[in-house]
């Protein structure tokens, strides 16, 4: 079936593959009821939580991250350097928080009667889901987006490929390019199995347990509720989730910290780019398209609205990242993978900011392992012609620099402008409506945005003005 | 003549999923010059050489066609050498906890 044919036929195939009918939630073209789409559509809270203890998935260990505490108060200000823990979701089934997602999604294929999954994804997901398709007894199949033109493959995507076939799952590996979207429809529509997004109501609404566990146990730990929880960040559905599951829980003075890695000026859909950064997930080539815009993912609507929930969003740099991880095992004795240790390095700069007494919480770890490991990762970014030093981190230049830290103190965050995101997104739903908007669409983007109405109007195109 | 691939035997094959002219409009020029490729590994259903169109049964169940590009293929992914600037994380932060200070 040619590549026309098939995406002209999308949300037939979609609709299909989930069994989802995002009709029923939706008043025209743009706003639709959001709430009501994670309640009916996902199963209630305690039901997730039921489900995924049963799958081994959650109920990871919080750990106060002592000593890396110490050494970051003793290059703040007196009397600042925040409590700082971390959730350690690389205890879960297949190594990271991914398994939150997978599970749902995976029980509810099962409970539909599907015969099998599919996921189109580089990352941790991949094997979360294959994980959790052996446990159910499913059929498998991952796509990965893996190798450049002349086959050089980033050693981290290698090694989630070898983690998916390990845990019995086909794995397809392409090259660069967004068609990874027509495989994915040629295969559900070949095979008839359950589209396995990270972007359905059951995906992100499985991550809220994550926030609420963070919740529970730094009050049993600290006595507190978190002042603040750093969460990687890339589609939004890590935000989305544990904001959601914090609030629940009672967190409503929580600031959510988003964090990601600046990848700026290297292009996603880049053969030549491609194999130029040293992360493949909860980088800025993701966050800031789906944050001033997520209806852009294999689902009718995006379960993940993440500025819906961000209070504060900073990017980190590699090098950092790279830093963090090093900072975490040999401190702390915790060897994860560098990519989860993104809100880490952010975390670590922040804390300063903090009063002693305030409690930061880390939201997870991942696995770690051949090609998941800094040193796999500076070894890849040598071979494709990237310079890697240690000195001061804001000397890096993605796609060609890579400064590690010399010392602590030069762990910083740099601040994205909420607001110019948020406009960007009243401007493409503006764009994607195509007329004047009415009051119930400027209410939604109010919503979309956590502004007023007031300032949603003002962010609009002139030509479009209500 | 390259050694005849048992069936049975695990192996990879490449397919060409869209030719340059069939792939996805707006895409940058360096991707949208090469074709759309993929790799998937299985058991070879016939016998075959490398290079020889063939079929293999995947890990799901599916019969997929495609070149063979290579018998029992392996994980090759690693490690690395440790690198200067990672090594010098730890010791400088020991040294931080263990100076002096307040």
């Amino acid at each position: 079936m040619g590549y026309a044919e098939t995406m002209a036929r999308k949300s037939e195939i979609l609709f299909r593959a989930t069994g989802l009918d995002y009709r029923e939630f939706s008043h025209g073209p743009l706003a639709f009821d959001y709430e009501a789409m994670m309640e009916r559509v996902g199963y209630p809270p305690e039901e997730m939580r039921r489900i995924q203890s049963a799958a081994g998935v959650g109920n990871t260990p919080m750990l106060e991250l002592r000593r890396l505490t110490e050494a970051i108060r003793r290059t703040s200000p007196p009397g600042k350097g925040a409590r700082t823990f971390v959730k350690d979701e690389a205890c879960n089934p297949s190594g990271s928080f991914k398994d939150r997602r997978a599970s749902i999604s995976a029980f509810h294929a099962r409970k539909t009667g599907y015969e099998g999954i599919i996921a189109a994804t580089s990352g941790n997901y991949g094997a979360a889901v294959a994980s959790q398709a052996a446990m159910y007894g499913l059929r498998c199949i991952i796509v990965q987006e893996a190798f450049d033109s002349r086959g050089g493959g980033q050693p981290e995507i290698l090694e989630k490929g070898r983690k998916c076939e390990a845990l019995g799952a086909e794995v397809i590996q392409t090259t660069v390019g967004p068609e990874l979207f027509y495989v994915l429809l040629s295969l559900l529509e070949e095979t008839g199995y359950f589209n396995a997004s990270l972007y359905t109501p059951f995906s992100v609404a499985g991550i809220e347990s994550l926030g609420e566990e963070i919740a529970e146990q730094a009050r049993r730990l600290a006595g507190r509720n978190p002042d603040v929880v750093a969460v990687t960040h890339a589609g939004g559905g890590n935000i989305t989730g544990t904001a959601r599951g914090l609030k629940r829980a009672g967190c409503s003075n929580t600031t959510l910290l988003a964090v990601s890695v600046d990848l700026s000026g290297l292009h996603m859909a880049s053969d030549r780019d491609f194999n130029r950064k040293s992360f493949t997930t909860g980088h800025t080539g993701f966050a800031m398209p789906f944050t001033s815009w997520p209806d852009r993912a294999d689902v009718p609507r995006n379960a993940a609205r993440s500025l819906r929930y961000i209070d504060r969003f900073v990017t980190v740099t590699q090098g950092e990242v790279f830093y963090a991880t090093e900072a975490l095992a040999q401190l702390e004795g915790l060897e994860r993978g560098p990519a989860g240790n993104t809100s880490l390095a952010a975390a670590m700069a922040v804390a300063r900011e903090m009063d002693r007494d305030q409690v930061l919480v880390v939201s997870e770890t991942e696995y770690t392992g051949a090609g998941k490991h800094p040193t796999a990762q500076l070894a890849f970014a040598e071979q494709m012609g990237i310079e890697v030093e240690s000195g001061d981190p804001r000397a890096n230049v993605p796609g060609r620099r890579i400064v590690v830290p010399r010392d602590l103190s030069q762990m910083a965050v740099v601040d994205v402008d909420l607001d110019r995101l948020r406009e960007s997104f009243v401007h493409r739903a503006a764009q994607e409506v195509g007329r004047a908007l009415d009051e119930r669409e400027i209410e939604f983007l109010a919503a979309e945005t956590r502004s007023t109405p007031e300032r949603v109007r003002r962010w609009l195109p002139r030509r479009t003005e209500s | 003549m390259l050694e005849q691939v048992k069936p049975g035997v695990w192996v990879r094959i490449h397919i060409v999923i869209l030719s340059p002219a069939e792939r996805a409009p707006g895409i940058p020029s360096d991707t949208a010059s090469h074709p759309y490729e993929g790799w998937i590994n299985g058991w070879l259903v016939e016998a075959a050489r490398v290079g020889d169109r063939t079929t293999i049964r995947t890990l799901s169940g599916r019969l997929v066609l495609g070149t063979l590009v290579e018998a029992r293929p392996g994980y090759t992914h690693g490690f690395g050498r440790p690198h200067p600037t990672l090594l010098a994380v730890g010791p400088s932060l020991k040294k931080l906890l263990e100076d002096e200070a307040d």
